[in-house]
């Protein structure tokens, strides 16, 4: 027996807790972007990096999601910082290998043009091969972040979670509209952030869309 | 330090290793569900997939579930199943068979189709039949993008299993949920570390089986990070590589 009438009386809780994921998904992933843009420059200074480093995120992102929370929780406590970390944790893998996958995507002939311009290394890297890596680079972010509007459901046993929350709560007191609820507008949450980073992508970079490519 | 202790009281607690919450059945209640979906969804996916390769036809479906694969979480996959079948394995399971097929059908279908086209063409040249031709040539080149689908399924499976304990009762999980609700440092980090060496050691397995099935003439270098993720669009890349930079 599905209560559907609670939807209808309860849009500010489901509201509420949609804003709290959007947060959840959007530190996460800001930092996560921070640290792995941070790890990526490191390695395109020293190659012999990557290996390690790739190796230490696919660690962390093979771990599962519950038993990661459940190592923090002794230390951190039931907290934002340990939802964080562990959201975190789960973004760098796929960021960095896709800023580096990115940046050796650049044709070698244009790095060499970029420096018979007499570009420095660093205005290279900005003006040139960033730029020219973006589109790849927003593949990341894309699959990073939905990667994370599902791993923020999962905070919900750490006490944050945002819709997660709500789907908890619904599935704990058996109220299946509120987990109804709660997944569909993760789902949809899900497809409306890919598709305005897809926007976003194309508005980043308008010399892909005049040549028709991607 | 105090955790230290608590977590090598809880593992050397003899309770530990008998009876129906001891790490032994707990174990293989995690090992027989996960195992049982993988196989299921291998069963499901394979065929499907190398049908989608070959032929080309319906690619749509294989797109369409690599992207519903990632929007739909599986948390709540399993708790949207919950209403529906109850408590226990009738609702893990097929929450999990269904999160475990769109990493092998998408794989599958990519490797396939990403096989050269000459070499398709010689090998029709030379009078191969369509089975031989799936068998002796297709197969073997997209064997490591598949095996790697499979890995992604399977190490997925085994996470998500965890998160099952909320529904099915089983499994390491129930260590990580019994921890929380308990306060008990030394059972929930002692399931945590159960529950990711488990992870790992899938992960590995699947390593060292695509090392065993892949011919050597194939083996690619990929880069130490393995390759760039995609989001399967119009031309889906795999949802997983053939080398993560996994140890």
């Amino acid at each position: 027996m599905i209560r559907w009438d609670w939807i209808p009386g309860n849009l500010g809780q489901l509201a509420a807790a949609l804003a709290d994921h959007v947060l959840l998904t959007a530190i996460a992933v800001s930092v996560g972007f921070a640290l792995s843009l941070a790890l990526a420059l490191v390695i395109y200074r020293r190659r012999s990096l990557y290996a390690p480093i790739a190796g230490f995120a696919g660690i962390l992102y093979t771990i599962p999601s519950l038993a990661l929370f459940a190592f923090l929780v002794p230390f951190t406590g039931l907290s934002l910082l340990t939802a964080e970390i562990g959201l975190v944790s789960y973004t760098l893998l796929i960021l960095i290998r896709n800023i580096m996958a990115g940046l050796d995507s650049v044709a070698p002939d244009i790095r060499e043009a970029a420096e018979g311009m007499g570009y420095t290394p660093y205005q290279r890297l900005v003006r040139v091969e960033l730029p020219l890596a973006t589109p790849l680079i927003v593949a990341g972010l894309r699959i990073a972040t939905v990667t994370t509007i599902g791993l923020v459901m999962v905070t919900a046993l750490i006490g944050e979670g945002g819709l997660g929350q709500v789907m908890l709560r619904g599935f704990n007191f058996r109220n299946y509209a509120a987990v109804y609820a709660g997944a569909a507008v993760t789902v949809g949450l899900a497809i409306v952030v890919d598709l305005a980073l897809t926007g976003l992508g194309r508005l980043a970079t308008p010399w892909a869309r005049a040549r028709g490519g991607t | 330090m105090d955790l230290v202790r608590l977590v090598a009281d809880w593992f050397s607690d003899p309770a530990r290793w008998t009876g129906s919450d001891g790490i032994p059945n707990r174990l293989v209640e995690h090992v027989t569900l996960s195992g049982a979906v993988v196989i299921v969804a291998l069963a499901i996916a394979l065929p499907v997939g190398l049908y989608i390769g070959h032929t080309g036809r319906g690619a749509i479906v294989a797109i369409g579930a690599a992207n519903l694969g990632r929007a739909v979480p599986s948390y709540a996959l399993l708790l949207m199943f919950f209403p529906l079948f109850g408590l226990g394995f009738g609702t893990a399971f097929p929450a999990l068979v269904l999160l475990a097929i769109p990493p092998v059908l998408t794989n599958t279908y990519v490797g396939l189709r990403d096989v050269d086209r000459e070499t398709v063409e010689a090998a029709r040249g030379m009078g191969m039949t369509e089975w031989q031709l799936l068998r002796g040539v297709e197969l073997p080149i997209a064997l490591p993008v598949i095996v790697a689908g499979a890995r992604t399924a399977a190490v997925q499976v085994v996470a998500t299993a965890t998160l099952a304990a909320l529904v099915a009762g089983g499994g390491l999980g129930r260590y990580i949920v019994d921890g929380f609700a308990l306060q008990d440092d030394g059972r929930l980090l002692g399931g945590a570390i159960l529950v990711a060496l488990l992870a790992l050691a899938t992960e590995r397995l699947f390593t060292l089986v695509e090392r065993r099935l892949v011919s050597p003439g194939i083996r690619g270098a990929a880069p130490p990070g393995g390759q760039p993720y995609e989001f399967a669009g119009q031309v889906p890349r795999p949802m997983a590589d053939s080398a993560s930079g996994v140890i």
